[in-house]
């Protein structure tokens, strides 16, 4: 695992480090988000901050960004300290932050997003000519050619995250955070980023980049810090690592996700004909053929944008299909969401706090919310409490919901006892479908666990599963069958057992048709 | 054919001018809060407060400029609250903004009856006279139609032409946009958005509550309760219309002062054949129609009503 | 300085906010009271005494009250599916014009254990369509129904003054614009003789309690609860959106009607372009100090009549303008959304 970095030679760790973050200590409430995290970072290095959702990672950038202020502890930027809390004072210190989610408007244009801030806002007039210059030159020597007077909302992804990156540099960063980066890229996207993120490194400039995903933290970095828990739990050079060691000091401990274990597939439960799905005269899903056999996992891969959502909502009973059918059963699908879940449709929604749960209601109302019609919970038009409540607390016993109460607000849940709850509300009956979109996005690994564990458990009471997720680790450990979703079309199947990353990254790109190993697969089934 | 003549007469053009005024003022204030990302539908309030403290400032023996300073600086102060309300502390923007309107309305009637004992006839001030301007008052029917307006008039159109210029040419106008759009990317770049919704909100204020005072001090000689007649909310509908242009938010005024003007004089010369209640209806139905419209075509600000705290996403 | 968000809302800040937030109120108000040169403390006895002083007043409180709870209704229930009838001004003025128009002839041959729930529906009914057409708007068109509901509120007002000016007007007004009176069997029996409070304060304190039950027990409540707090979920939890908005529409719609409707034939017994100083708009105040609970509305308008009745006897007193009782109420709707934040909100330096 050698560095890429042909600017390691500039970095030495004698020089004064441009960045050097000193006993940062943050909490929120009783949450201890930072523990005396200390870091350096020298010029031309890259390094990468590795670390769980909720390892502290974002607070810590957030605090050097001067988005947050620290309990405790120091930035210094060239030697000098930053004035806390100040997002302008790390800017003109020459620190650059792209985010995660993209601090961009989407209704003004290329231009006006990256001068925004840039000029004194008491000049009379804006100096659109300079900065068009500038960012032209900029563009230029890093490679990152954008159409200046675009619309941001009409660009895509991956040219957004250029202007992200575009703005920071105008800003004359020298240093560069870069949250998450590859989360909302494709692979070839990914790769254009990369090169890129070398070619400023060698051209001087210092990165930090925050991830948990251990393959580009080795093929990108220099050196590793990896964070859990709010501390500084190990460093390590890039070069003198392995991506087991990384895993196993990300998560600190050995935390077994379970395998799937060979199933016996019975009767078609779901089967895709034709199905299509235009929204606003845009085609989202075209011509979708699939089934899933009670007993097995159907895994959807593909890169965030491409119809999952789409397929979810179809799927969920959210939206009809404009052309084809879907059938369960081999009946026309039910309609609308209570008919579905009536049927024994167990749905997993995509986000849980916009979708899946209503953070200002009680458990015992979520748990009941999408069948408060049915018999079993309410007599002529009023909801019968106590059934809910006893059902409510049925879930929480079985599912393991910690902090949870029938009676309690769904609110004080973390991500994954939510999670836990909807999956519970799910389940409890045995469904004879699940669908599971991004079912373990954003969870910590106990949590996946758990998730996978339960959805596993189905699959193996007799459940039909449709798994709809970006996260390949999971597909590979819960599929049966995989196909990828590429704008709106399936890719033919291809089993388990003969998936790897290789053969993944190729169908999420789209070129199935190319590969004639596809061919064999897909007649087998 | 009486009914198109009416377009004809110098004295409707005028008439547009006069009514658009207090309508330009409000739009353009109410316009600057949503580009901030606030809507502020404290505007019939204060409108009202403006109109009666200009009047009252006048009343008491200040110069006409000083009413309408005075009334900005209230329409400011007012703001200030809403601003706090909603910007510091979050709260619902549309109840924040009612409650600004039920508590700045009844405010102005309690000072007014408060300082203004109870008479027979309204007490009147001296208002803001049309000033000739030379050359151009003297044109046929351009110079009565367009340019024998009050000060105030020629004040809103100028206004426009600014604050337009400020919004899409100055790095200020730009902090306003980012904020109203995405104010995590405003404040990303350095930008304050707290501070730029301040100011957003207690300049646009301001203008409101010039807009109420235009209607005492220039439109009409006294305050009575209840004049603004409703022009705050069919200014919020005409910020819709406009799509957050100041251009087109004078352009909106403007046609719907030119509806309002018609149907005035429309209902002299149909006379009693037809209710006049259906006539002053049709302000506020044009409004509506003018929401349904461009409802789905504006491109709203992404961050309109959208609370900002620092942190949290 | 800075807030941060409270894990639970204290039960004890929640039921205390809206005294604390009256309390504020008039304290600001007191200012202003004593700005203008008057005794404060004597004022609001006045207003005290007034209100709440003699039989007489305090019959006169609960008339008042009685419009302001179905208004207050009106918005709660709106409020809480996120629904923002600001038009229950206009929804009580037709409400009120439709018992004119039916209860003058049209009912008058009705046992009155008949027409007074007839029109009181067609009263409702009527609230029901001016809202419906805003709610429409927003759901076919995507319009906010704030701007639409307050636009038509003019709209209904001047309705009315056409109706009372030609078709409906009474003919023995001496001139006077004022709707034709509404039958002897169509007024509202009397709760305590030789008052004016009728049995709509009976009728308005039931229908709180049965909103209540509906809101607390009912599939229906869960669902419009579920709309207002989080509309895509509700969606993915299979609430139907549309038809469940439509009902609550209904529902608020019509208790602004029935207002209405309750006001001519309890008190007036005819329409007038002044039969409402403002019950609609102070509506939203008494839903926001009652939280939005339906019992809680009881409360808050019985305040807000206190305020408004008690000014007038005030003014007389003592000479301040009785539109004081208006910007003390205001206030609290103000101060009352403070108070609301401070019990999800916590202040951290």
């Amino acid at each position: 695992m050698g560095s890429p970095f042909s600017g390691r030679g500039v970095a030495g760790m004698s020089e004064t480090p441009v960045l050097r973050l000193s006993n940062i200590s943050k909490r929120f409430g009783d949450t201890i988000a930072n523990d005396a995290v200390s870091i350096d970072l020298a010029r031309g290095e890259v390094l990468a901050l590795l670390g769980e959702n909720g390892a502290g990672k974002t607070t810590l950038m957030s605090i050097l960004f001067g988005h947050y202020t620290p309990d405790e502890g120091t930035v210094e930027v060239e030697g000098r300290a930053l004035p806390p809390g100040r997002p302008r004072a790390a800017i003109d210190a020459g620190v650059g932050m792209v985010h995660q989610h993209f601090s961009l408007a989407a209704n003004l244009t290329v231009l006006e997003n990256v001068m925004t801030g840039t000029q004194s806002l008491w000049r009379a007039k804006s100096d659109t000519a300079s900065a068009r210059r500038k960012l032209a030159e900029i563009a230029d020597r890093f490679g990152l050619a954008v159409n200046p007077d675009a619309r941001l909302g009409d660009l895509s992804v991956g040219e957004q995250q250029r202007v992200e990156i575009l703005k920071a540099l105008y800003n004359d960063a020298r240093i560069l955070i870069l949250d998450e980066p590859t989360a909302v890229l494709t692979n070839a996207e990914a790769e254009r980023l990369f090169s890129t993120l070398r070619e400023m490194a060698r051209q001087g400039l210092s990165l930090i980049f925050i991830s948990h995903k251990l393959n580009e933290v080795l093929a990108a970095a220099d050196r590793v810090v990896v964070l859990r828990g709010g501390k500084v739990v190990a460093e390590r050079q890039a070069e003198a690592t392995t991506k087991e060691e990384l895993a196993e000091l990300m998560v600190g401990r050995q935390v077994a996700r379970p395998k799937r274990e060979a199933g016996k597939a019975g009767d078609v439960v779901l089967e895709a004909i034709g199905a299509s799905l235009v929204v606003d005269g845009v085609a989202r899903l075209s011509d979708l053929n699939f089934q899933i056999r009670a007993g097995e996992t159907l895994g959807i891969i593909g890169v965030s944008g491409n119809g999952q959502a789409q397929l979810a909502h179809l799927v969920s009973g959210l939206s009809d299909a404009t052309a084809g059918e879907l059938r369960l059963f081999g009946e026309p699908i039910p309609t609308g969401v209570e008919a579905l879940v009536e049927a024994g449709v167990g749905r997993i929604p995509e986000d849980r706090n916009a979708e899946g749960a209503i953070g200002e209601m009680t458990l015992w109302e979520n748990a009941i919310l999408e069948r408060v019609r049915s018999k079993r919970f309410s007599k002529n038009g009023f909801v019968d409490r106590a059934a809910a409540r006893a059902f409510a607390a049925t879930i929480i016993e079985d599912f393991d919901v910690r902090g949870g109460a029938p009676d309690r607000r769904t609110r004080l849940l973390s991500g994954g006892n939510m999670q836990k709850l909807i999956l519970g509300r799910n389940l409890h009956d045995q469904p004879k479908l699940l669908i599971a979109a991004q079912p373990t996005r954003g969870l910590d690994e106990g949590a996946i666990a758990a998730v996978h564990t339960r959805i596993l458990e189905a699959r193996a009471k007799g459940a039909a599963v449709l798994l709809i997720s970006e996260d390949l680790d999971e597909v590979l450990s819960l599929a049966d069958r995989i196909r990828a979703i590429v704008k709106g079309r399936l890719s033919p199947p291809l089993a388990a057992e003969e998936a790897n990353a290789q053969r993944l990254g190729l169908m999420m790109a789209g070129d199935w048709n190319k590969d004639s190993q596809y061919g064999e697969a897909s007649h087998a089934l | 054919m009486e009914i198109l003549d009416i377009f004809a007469s110098a004295g409707l053009w005028a008439a547009v001018l006069r009514i658009a005024t207090p309508l330009i003022f409000g739009t353009l204030g109410a316009l600057l809060c949503e580009r901030a990302g606030v809507l502020n539908l404290g505007i019939e309030g204060i409108m009202t407060f403006g109109a009666m403290v200009g009047w009252l400032a006048v009343f008491n023996g200040a110069d006409l400029w000083t009413g309408l300073l005075v009334a900005a600086i209230c329409g400011a102060l007012f703001g200030l609250l809403h601003a706090a309300l909603t910007v510091t502390l979050g709260l619902s923007q549309h109840v924040t903004g009612l409650g600004i309107t039920l508590f700045s309305s009844s405010l102005s009637y309690f000072l007014f009856r408060l300082i203004v004992p109870v008479a027979g006839t309204p007490p009147t001030i001296e208002p803001f006279q049309p000033i000739d301007i030379p050359g151009l008052s003297d044109l046929p029917f351009v110079g009565p139609a367009l340019f024998t307006q009050t000060a105030p008039t020629y004040l809103a159109v100028l206004l426009a032409v600014v604050l337009g210029y400020v919004l899409f040419f100055t790095p200020l106008g730009l902090a306003v946009r980012m904020t109203g759009e995405n104010p995590h990317a405003a404040e990303a770049q350095g930008v304050n958005p707290i501070t730029v919704r301040y100011g957003a909100i207690m300049a646009g204020s301001a203008l409101m509550g010039v807009g109420g005072a235009f209607l005492t001090l220039s439109a009409f000689n006294s305050f009575f309760p209840t004049m603004i007649q409703g022009r705050g909310w069919v200014c919020i509908a005409l910020v819709v219309f406009s799509s957050w242009r100041p251009s087109r938010a004078l352009l909106g005024a403007l046609l719907f002062a030119l509806f309002d003007a018609y149907q005035l004089r429309l209902q002299t010369v149909v006379g009693k054949a037809v209710p006049y209640q259906l006539f002053l209806m049709v302000p506020y139905i044009m409004s509506i129609v003018a929401l349904v419209v461009m409802a789905r075509r504006a491109r709203v600000p992404q961050a309109l009503m959208q609370a900002y705290r620092r942190g949290e996403r | 300085m800075r807030f941060e968000r409270r894990p639970h809302r204290p039960f004890a800040l929640v039921i205390a906010s809206p005294v604390i937030a009256i309390a504020a109120a008039l304290a600001i108000s007191g200012v202003l009271i004593a700005l203008a040169g008057a005794p404060v403390l004597e004022a609001y006895y006045q207003i005290a005494v007034g209100s709440f002083g003699s039989k007489l007043a305090f019959t006169e409180t609960l008339t008042r009250a009685t419009p302001l709870i179905f208004t207050g209704l009106a918005a709660a229930v709106a409020f809480r599916a996120q629904v923002w009838n600001i038009g229950a001004e206009g929804q009580f003025y037709i409400g009120a014009i439709a018992v004119a128009a039916f209860g003058a002839q049209a009912t008058a041959g009705l046992p009155a254990a008949l027409a007074i729930p007839l029109l009181m529906f067609i009263g409702a009914v009527a609230g029901m369509i001016v809202l419906l057409v805003p709610l429409g708007l927003r759901l076919r068109f995507g319009v906010d129904e704030v701007v639409t509901t307050l636009l038509l509120n003019f709209v209904a007002v001047l309705f009315v003054s056409m109706l009372i000016e030609g078709p409906l007007k009474d003919p023995l007004a001496f001139g006077w614009p004022q709707s034709v009176p509404v039958a002897d069997n169509a007024i509202l029996p009397k709760l305590i003789e030789r008052s004016r409070l009728h049995i709509g304060l009976a009728v308005a304190v039931a229908i709180a309690v049965v909103v209540h039950i509906v809101q607390a027990r009912t599939v229906f409540g869960m669902q419009s609860k579920a709309a207002g707090l989080n509309p895509r979920a509700a969606k993915f939890a299979g609430v139907p959106l549309a038809s469940t908005l439509i009902k609550v529409a209904c529902l608020s719609g019509g208790l602004a009607g029935l207002a209405g409707a309750v006001e001519v034939m309890g008190v007036k017994g005819y329409v007038t372009t002044d039969l409402s100083p403002g019950f609609g708009y102070s509506g939203i105040i008494v839903a926001m100090l009652a939280n939005l609970h339906p019992i809680g509305v009881i409360a808050a308008a019985l305040f807000t009549a206190a305020m408004f009745v008690g000014a007038d006897g005030m003014s007389r007193a003592i000479g301040i303008p009785s539109y004081i009782a208006d910007v003390t109420v205001a206030l609290s709707l103000l101060t009352m959304l403070v108070a609301l934040f401070f019990t999800q909100y916590r202040i951290r330096k």
